[in-house]
């Protein structure tokens, strides 16, 4: 299915390409006497459209596991890879790079370095704090909130006396997009997600049982505050790699790991990769309306992904069957 | 001796809520632990299986302290039944009950654990229950799934908080004969913190009876379970009755209200 929509989205594009075509210029570079290419089609492919897609598959994954990992630990089904308040602290990393200019690293990664450091410093300061009360799951998200508003505050206040031009600049990045894709931070992300992903598979199981309870889950020999406090930092690295570098893609967090759930059931070992897979899917079937909707305007995917989603979302909640959120 | 409880004393905050606690199960024997609400009955059970950790005393399992032993190794000698069922991760009966083979496998179960998880829902009758949803299920299914899942575990100490607490007279009754039936085939103990007097001393061997977080008796139900230790623990006037040399107890009235209302 992946293949199959970043097939079609690769053809469509303000320049004409044919499906086939696309194809046969991706397989053109891996085996060129077998497939042919022209000029076109392989600047457009390979520097304009693959690198888009790729993020959106590889950020879809990383979002749509993370939710996963996030929902079932924190026992709640509103908790996103945004509960802890890494779009906040993001959001504020990259207003203060674009306002202010000021930031830990400079030149191209201003923004990104800048977004990547707060989104971990909101959630380190959640991990910290909550780790000292228990690390339950009310805690943590109750302080998500409060740092959620606090950074939304300073934002707030950056923008107020921001340049307008920059403001608008600093909004757009935070409704999120996957324009600023190429290949060399395609590894990293991609790097740091193969990473992380097996960490997480690991503890499914154990999110499985924690899911029964605490007290439950020490019972049945699961070492609960580390297991949660573990797997949240290995989650939220994954999701302040990826939005840094495509801003705020808020929903797929969210709605990917019900829909999921939804269904194939709860277990988490199959919630897991399936929410990965879900997320890459609808990202960019999501980027693919957001290029073609209004073409040659590219609207925001973040905003696209919303759109499509909710609706989507809400029709699944109401059809269901059975009781999985 | 399974389990030998010495001298455990536990505090919320520095607010005691267990003093000098001892107690000891033997194989094949079930202990039931009674006493007013907020005695420390629950707190009990949780600093045995060290959900909970005691701030003072030790508890042996098998002759080894359980500070010396990490959480798998307390998981797979101890079962622990818990009391709410309040609402959980969606899960079905199924893997609910395949989670008591967590202590025992890996990441993936294998055909052995299924059989094993089968084998105990038919035991307890609720093998058509499997694909359904643990929350669509009646309060009475729920709790032989979280036995079934306790079971599961293959431990040799069961720990039960109140496992009859929300459950019709069958249920209750189910429950205890299914509890009573397991201890005695598979040679498994267990400690069972529950509050219907009559239930306690039909099923129990002996009696561990609480008030304000101290032993206030112990002993077999005959000897704990009289007209005065009932009227000293929960300020309530009964009849005891024995039948077949097990006690059984009609409440009259609640001692100071009785000359008031």
């Amino acid at each position: 299915m992946i293949i199959i929509i970043s097939g079609i989205s690769t053809s469509l594009g303000s320049a004409n390409i044919l499906v086939w075509k696309a194809y046969s210029a991706i397989l053109h570079k891996f085996f060129p006497n077998h497939f042919e290419s022209s000029w076109l089609s392989d600047v457009c492919v390979w520097n304009l459209r693959l690198p888009r897609i790729l993020l959106g598959i590889v950020a879809g994954i990383g979002l749509g596991v993370a939710g996963a990992v996030m929902q079932a630990i924190l026992r709640n089904p509103l908790a996103s890879p945004y509960t802890l308040g890494i779009s906040s602290g993001a959001g504020f990393g990259a207003s203060l790079a674009i306002l202010a200019g000021a930031g830990i690293v400079g030149g191209d990664y201003l923004i990104i370095g800048n977004s990547f450091v707060f989104a971990l410093l909101c959630s380190f300061i959640i991990l910290g704090l909550s780790s000292r009360k228990g690390a339950t799951p009310e805690t943590m998200i109750l302080a998500g909130i409060a740092m959620m508003y606090l950074f939304g505050a300073m934002t707030t206040i950056l923008q107020y006396f921001g340049e307008a031009e920059a403001v608008k600049e600093a909004v757009f990045w935070m409704v999120g997009d996957l324009d600023r894709s190429s290949w060399p931070k395609l590894t990293l992300i991609t790097g740091a997600i193969a990473c992380c992903i097996p960490l997480l598979m690991v503890k499914s199981w154990d999110l499985n049982v924690m899911g029964a309870g605490d007290e439950t889950a020490t019972s049945l020999g699961v070492n609960v505050k580390r297991t949660r406090i573990v797997t949240m930092v290995v989650a939220t690295l994954m999701v302040a790699c990826i939005v840094c570098f495509t801003g705020t893609i808020g929903f797929i967090g969210l709605v990917a790991p019900h829909l999921t759930r939804l269904a194939i059931g709860g277990d988490n070992r199959f919630v897991l990769p399936v929410s990965g897979l879900m997320g890459a899917v609808l990202l960019i079937t999501a980027d693919l309306v957001a290029r073609r909707i209004i073409a040659p305007v590219i609207l925001p995917v973040g905003a696209v992904t919303a759109f499509m989603g909710a609706p989507l979302f809400l029709y699944m909640i109401m059809k269901r069957r059975r009781e999985y959120w | 001796m399974r389990l030998k409880v010495d001298k455990i004393e536990f505090a919320y905050n520095s607010t005691p809520v267990l003093e000098n606690i001892s107690l000891e199960l033997d194989r094949s024997e079930i202990l039931g632990i009674v006493g007013p609400n907020g005695t420390g009955k629950s707190t009990l059970i949780r600093c045995i299986d060290r959900i909970l950790k005691p701030q003072q005393g030790t508890i042996l399992l098998d002759e080894n302290d359980i500070t010396t032993m990490n959480r798998m190794e307390i998981a797979r000698k101890m079962g622990y039944v818990p009391q709410s069922t309040a609402r959980v991760f969606p899960a079905s009966v199924i893997d609910t009950v395949l989670m008591g083979r967590r202590p025992h496998l890996g990441w993936k179960s294998s055909e052995r654990d299924l059989d094993k998880v089968l084998e105990i829902l038919e035991l307890l009758g609720i093998v058509e229950f499997a694909m359904r949803d643990f929350n669509e299920i009646s309060g009475g299914q729920q709790q032989k799934v979280l036995i079934a899942r306790a079971l599961a575990q293959e431990a040799d100490v069961l720990l039960l908080d109140e496992p009859t607490s929300n459950l019709d007279i069958r249920h209750q009754l189910e429950v205890m004969e299914i509890m009573t039936d397991i201890v005695r085939k598979s040679e498994i103990s267990a400690v069972m913190a529950i509050h219907d007097l009559n239930l306690a001393s039909r099923y129990t061997d002996r009696i561990l009876m609480m008030n304000g977080g101290k032993i206030f008796a112990a002993g077999d139900p005959g000897s704990v379970l009289t007209v005065e230790n009932i009227k000293r623990v929960y300020g309530v006037e009964v009849l005891v009755k024995s039948d077949e040399e097990r006690p059984y107890i009609i409440p009259v009235r609640p001692i100071n209200c009785s000359s008031g209302l």
